[in-house]
């Protein structure tokens, strides 16, 4: 009996936010989905059914290739960068040195600052005609950094070039900055968490330092790989504060994401419809990263 | 015992948040209501603010019984609070009065959503008819109703000058866009940037662009080109491209990783000759310490003498509001001589009226003051303007892209989609 009274309350504690999230969270998901599906192209709401015409429409779009590119390529140096990063830093910083909590704090404190100051910090930095790069310029470099409009290993594929925009690097390492601190703080829980045996027993066996890592440390390592890479990846999706205030859409787009099309589309151009359809492909686009992570997560538990 | 207690406390808090959720909705009903007016815009920055609560002093002198409100939203241009305002439209809870430009933005906007009432009998009460410039009350009127009252006058075809680098190069500003290539190539030899740009957000491109356009097709023709009138692919166009693509040999390089600010700054340096940029400009020389006239200096845009390229912020009265007429009592006061006097000198705009107190005014804003009496009036496309908000972004896109790749066909082209929607 008791049994089911807990039940009975446990439900109705969790009732509301039931509700609250069906509402806010799955049924504005549904309504955005509908407006993309509409003719709502001013600030007039105007329901009146268009069909997939918007999407159609995004995928001729030239602004909307180039956002997908560079998603393609943002997504990949970045969490490639991060996860090596993370993983060498982590292995360094185990290697018991001294003052390991200082060289931990420095590494994560990018962490605490938001995207919005990570970009304005890096704009300052990377900006061809100050900072660092007067220095650079008296030594006969003048990198342009994210003022590019070049594309590196073009290959040109409908209205676009694709390849990677040099003006993408330099977003990449910005995001890099904030980010290695909690990829490194996941990788030194790994590498704590291999039990010292382990490794002495490979020594014991003659194994030598490479190989220890080759062969014990770094299988060890892949799920919190995994976790980094779905975790950075729907960051790197959904990006929109560092690029918004590092460069906005960039010349010719080659800084332009998804995110920032669609900020740009629903509330200054008025497209209510459209923006919603590039709002739909970006909620899919972080879902097939996220809903497979969840499945396996369901099922180790 | 101890679990209900618990549950009860739960109970509590809730019903306490219920409470004060409504207690908030109250008072934002009251806001509407009898005595107070909520006064939105997107003016927070220096300068900006300082001229609206000059503004709102002058109300409250002469209504102290009625109470008004500022809420104003942040954000360059207003990209913050039209979503919010966007937002409070269609849920059915308009501002008081709201800040609005001009032309597309006010008549295709919301007037054509059907979401203002008209003001011509505020117009005939006190006369406006005659101290607003006509071309000023049709970039506000539709179908022979007038929507909203202009406080403001932006120029947006202005070039900045360093005097400076003009007198060591025994430079004269040119008069047409031809002799501001021969300026600028003579500029380039000395190692001087001819033209500072700051086109991060894009815009200061479609200001040069519009620039050469206006220069080409002459204010009339200019008009109708944003009307639809006058096809993208007519011959002027295409020649006004391919100057375009000319100037931007002549910029500077990092143009698109810099702000209209930073343009500007470059100029105020001496690192640039020239920079084209609405008279905000000015403010911003002005909170700099540059003087006027010595430092730095102005012309049309080359071509586009005698005409004047407007920016105007107006104020209209939207429906559904809940005292009509305290906010006509308002909309009285910010098209009053004297409020418009205290508004305008601190914002650094010149004002609506014709009637102005000169003497209120520094020297770009009294020069301006002249030009804007004598000139022809056409509306500026980079603002909103002269086309609905779906053709400005379209054409932003249009450029972003042509200031890069400069294939004048691919520009041509895309310029033809942006207007599509007009017919």
């Amino acid at each position: 009996m008791k049994g089911n009274s807990d039940r009975i309350w446990s439900i109705l504690f969790i009732l509301p936010s039931i509700i609250f999230i069906g509402i806010f969270v799955y049924g504005f998901i549904s309504w955005t989905g509908y407006v993309s599906l509409s003719e709502w192209r001013s600030l007039i709401p105007n329901y009146s059914f268009a069909g997939f015409e918007n999407y159609l429409n995004l995928f001729k779009d030239f602004r909307f290739q180039a956002d997908i590119r560079n998603t393609i390529i943002f997504t990949v140096l970045f969490i490639g960068a991060v996860a090596f990063m993370g993983q060498l830093l982590a292995i360094l910083i185990d290697q018991n040195i001294k003052g390991e909590s200082i060289f931990r704090n420095i590494f994560l404190f990018p962490m605490a600052l938001s995207f919005v100051v990570t970009g304005v910090v890096w704009q300052w930095l990377l900006n061809p005609s100050t900072g660092v790069n007067l220095l650079l310029e008296k030594i006969g470099l003048s990198p342009k950094w994210y003022v590019s409009t070049e594309v590196l290993f073009g290959i040109p594929i409908g209205k676009i070039e694709f390849g990677i925009p040099v003006a993408i690097i330099a977003i990449v390492i910005a995001a890099v900055w904030q980010m290695t601190g909690f990829s490194l703080a996941m990788y030194l829980a790994g590498l704590r968490g291999i039990p010292e045996e382990l490794k002495e027993a490979a020594r014991m066996d003659g194994a030598s330092e490479w190989k220890l890592y080759r062969k014990i440390i770094f299988p060890q390592l892949r799920p919190i790989t995994m976790s980094v890479i779905i975790i950075m990846a729907h960051i790197s999706l959904k990006i929109f504060d560092l690029i918004y205030a590092m460069t906005g859409p960039g010349a010719n787009y080659v800084t332009d994401v998804p995110a920032l099309y669609m900020f740009e589309t629903t509330f200054r151009a008025n497209d209510y419809a459209s923006g919603a359809a590039i709002a739909m492909i970006l909620l899919i686009s972080v879902a097939v990263f996220i809903i497979p992570y969840l499945v396996v997560n369901r099922r180790e538990d | 015992m101890k679990r209900y207690g618990f549950l009860w406390m739960i109970a509590i808090l809730l019903i306490g948040t219920m409470a004060a959720c409504s207690d908030s909705d109250s008072s934002s009903d009251g806001s509407g209501g009898e005595g107070k007016i909520e006064l939105f815009s997107w003016w927070t920055a220096g300068g900006e603010s300082e001229g609206l609560n000059a503004l709102m002093d002058q109300f409250k002198e002469e209504h102290p019984d009625i109470e008004i409100e500022n809420a104003a939203v942040a954000g360059g241009g207003g990209s913050n609070a039209k979503a919010v305002l966007a937002n409070r439209m269609q849920g059915g809870d308009p501002p008081s009065t709201f800040q609005v430009h001009g032309g597309d933005e006010l008549l295709a906007g919301w007037v054509a959503a059907d979401k203002m009432q008209p003001l011509n009998d505020l117009y005939e009460e006190n006369n406006w008819k005659d101290v607003f410039p006509q071309d000023l009350i049709d970039m506000v009127s539709k179908d022979g109703n007038i929507y909203a009252v202009p406080v403001d006058i932006h120029r947006g075809n202005v070039v900045f000058y360093n005097k400076k680098v003009f007198e060591e190069n025994n430079i004269e500003p040119p008069k047409d866009w031809n002799g501001f290539l021969e300026v600028a190539e003579k500029l380039k030899s000395k190692g001087i940037t001819p033209l500072a740009l700051g086109d991060k957000n894009v815009w200061p491109s479609t200001m040069v662009f519009e620039s050469i356009l206006q220069a080409n097709l002459g204010a009339e023709d200019y008009n109708k080109l944003w009307n639809g009138e006058i096809p993208m692919d007519d011959e002027r166009v295409v020649k006004s491209a391919e100057m375009f693509k000319k100037v931007l040999a002549y910029v500077n390089e990092d143009h698109s990783a810099r702000a209209w600010q930073d343009g500007s700054q470059l100029v105020a340096d001496g690192k640039a000759a020239m920079n084209i940029m609405g008279d905000w400009a000015n403010g911003y020389y002005k909170s700099k310490d540059l003087k006027p006239g010595e430092d730095y200096g102005w012309f049309a845009s080359p071509g586009t003498e005698g005409e004047f390229q407007v920016i105007t912020d107006t104020f209209g009265l939207p429906k559904g509001v809940e005292n009509p007429d305290q906010v006509k009592e308002f909309l009285t006061v910010l098209g009053s001589k004297k409020g418009q006097d205290a508004f305008n000198p601190k914002k650094g705009s010149i004002p609506a009226r014709t009637d102005a107190d000169m003497s209120k005014y520094g020297k770009y804003s009294t020069d301006t003051i002249k030009d804007f009496k004598d000139s022809k009036l056409t509306p500026s496309l980079a603002h909103g303007s002269a086309a609905p908000e779906q053709v400005v972004t379209k054409v932003n896109q249009a450029v972003n892209v042509f200031v890069t790749q400069q294939k004048v066909d691919q520009f041509i082209e895309s310029l033809k989609q942006s207007v599509s929607s007009l017919k």
